[in-house]
């Protein structure tokens, strides 16, 4: 079986053609990752901060709009980053367009909701 | 898709061991063990690793002087392709002592020890040493590397300023050899929608081109999560590249133009 008879053409490599997307999913991956760089050290100091205090000091803390809002910045970035770049390892590695649809719509799902919950947990902290 | 084992058909058996013909020993007795991948279409068999004992007086400098030696003398069914022995043609591209490169430009200095030669990996193999690069062709075609214009033509060449040219080195240089594109893990996987290192370089080798006149329309059919943003910067295309070419670096400049044309 000679591999000639099955050459991939100029048809099999223009496939279905560009998709015209890929450089919001490449920037916005790089720009979250950014803003986890900011965010991380704040929150590593926040949580080194609450080391030992009872529950009220941490609500307290994260009642104030700075903290609060740092803590829901980094969630909101962290999950974001990880659904964009869980996507890229999925499309790296699974083949077979219907696994690898499948797999991708799961992991955002999940995603979704297991953001969903951090999210309201922080504000349900802030908003008592 | 990942592959991490090779398929039944593909393992490598162990093969046969070529001495030196009497009439072909050096004048030291001294040889050097050359363990290179076999595979006959025709056999059906499982692809087999031959070891041929090359007199260190007869191997010449170059991994590919003792393959053509080893032709010429011991196995003439040796099957590799070569041409130019000079690194300019990108003929003899294969994995020499674990790395993608030319046979013609290795130096026998560099390898320590038996010298390992395969295929370019993750090809489909033609025969021997001789990987299947139709894929690579025709991904170069699709990206239509050749000036593009709509102004009319000049009356006589189209000029470009020395600043211009020079954008376009380390670019040009390029011999399509492949040892970039089948170096490098997300073509392993993705190879059929990915475009790769070396199509990349050339892509952008028309990008950077002064003369141009194609560019948006270049980087829409390159804007696609598969044809170049499967690329994350591994830099095994940089470091494997024989002629010292950077596609790594050219492909990051496809993505810095793709953000900055959006504003």
């Amino acid at each position: 079986m000679s591999e000639s008879q099955t050459a991939p053409s100029l048809k099999t490599a223009r496939g279905l053609g560009s998709a015209k997307e890929g450089t919001d999913h490449w920037w916005m991956q790089r720009l979250s990752a950014v803003a986890m760089m900011l965010l991380a050290p704040l929150m590593i100091f926040l949580v080194i901060t609450l080391i030992g205090e009872p529950y009220e000091a941490v609500v307290a803390k994260l009642s104030s709009p700075l903290w609060g809002g740092v803590t829901l910045l980094f969630v909101c970035a962290s999950f974001y980053h990880a659904h964009l770049g869980l996507q890229v390892v999925i499309e790296d590695y699974i083949g077979g367009h219907a696994a690898r649809l499948t797999l991708i719509i799961l992991i955002r799902g999940a995603l979704i909701i297991l953001g969903l919950i951090a999210v309201l947990s922080v504000l349900r902290l802030m908003l008592t | 898709m990942a592959e991490f084992t090779l398929p039944r058909n593909s393992k490598v058996k162990k093969g046969l061991h070529w001495k030196v013909p009497a009439d072909k020993a050096g004048e030291s007795g001294r040889t050097r063990s050359f363990k290179v991948y076999r595979w006959n279409p025709d056999t059906g068999e499982n692809p087999r690793l031959d070891t041929y004992e090359v007199p260190v007086e007869r191997m010449g400098q170059m991994v590919l002087d003792a393959l053509i030696w080893i032709k010429n003398n011991v196995d003439s069914s040796l099957t590799f392709r070569r041409s130019c022995r000079e690194g300019v043609c990108g003929s003899c591209s294969m994995n020499i002592d674990g790395t993608n490169t030319l046979a013609c430009t290795k130096n026998l200095d560099d390898v320590r020890g038996d010298v390992a030669v395969y295929p370019l990996p993750h090809r489909p193999v033609v025969k021997d040493l001789v990987p299947d690069l139709n894929q690579l062709y025709s991904q170069l075609a699709s990206i239509e590397p050749w000036l593009k214009t709509d102004s009319p033509a000049p009356s006589r060449e189209r000029y470009q300023s020395v600043e211009d040219r020079a954008k376009l080195d380390g670019l040009w240089e390029c011999i399509l050899c492949f040892s970039c594109s089948t170096a490098c893990p997300s073509y392993w996987w993705n190879g059929d929608r990915y475009l790769g290192p070396a199509i990349l370089l050339q892509a952008y080798r028309w990008l950077a081109d002064s003369r141009d006149e194609a560019t948006g329309e270049r980087l829409d059919a390159l804007e696609d999560p598969f044809r170049l943003y499967r690329c994350h910067t591994i830099m095994n295309c940089t470091k494997t590249c024989p002629k010292g070419l950077n596609p790594a670096k050219a492909i990051t400049e496809i993505k810095k133009m793709m953000v900055e044309r959006r504003g």
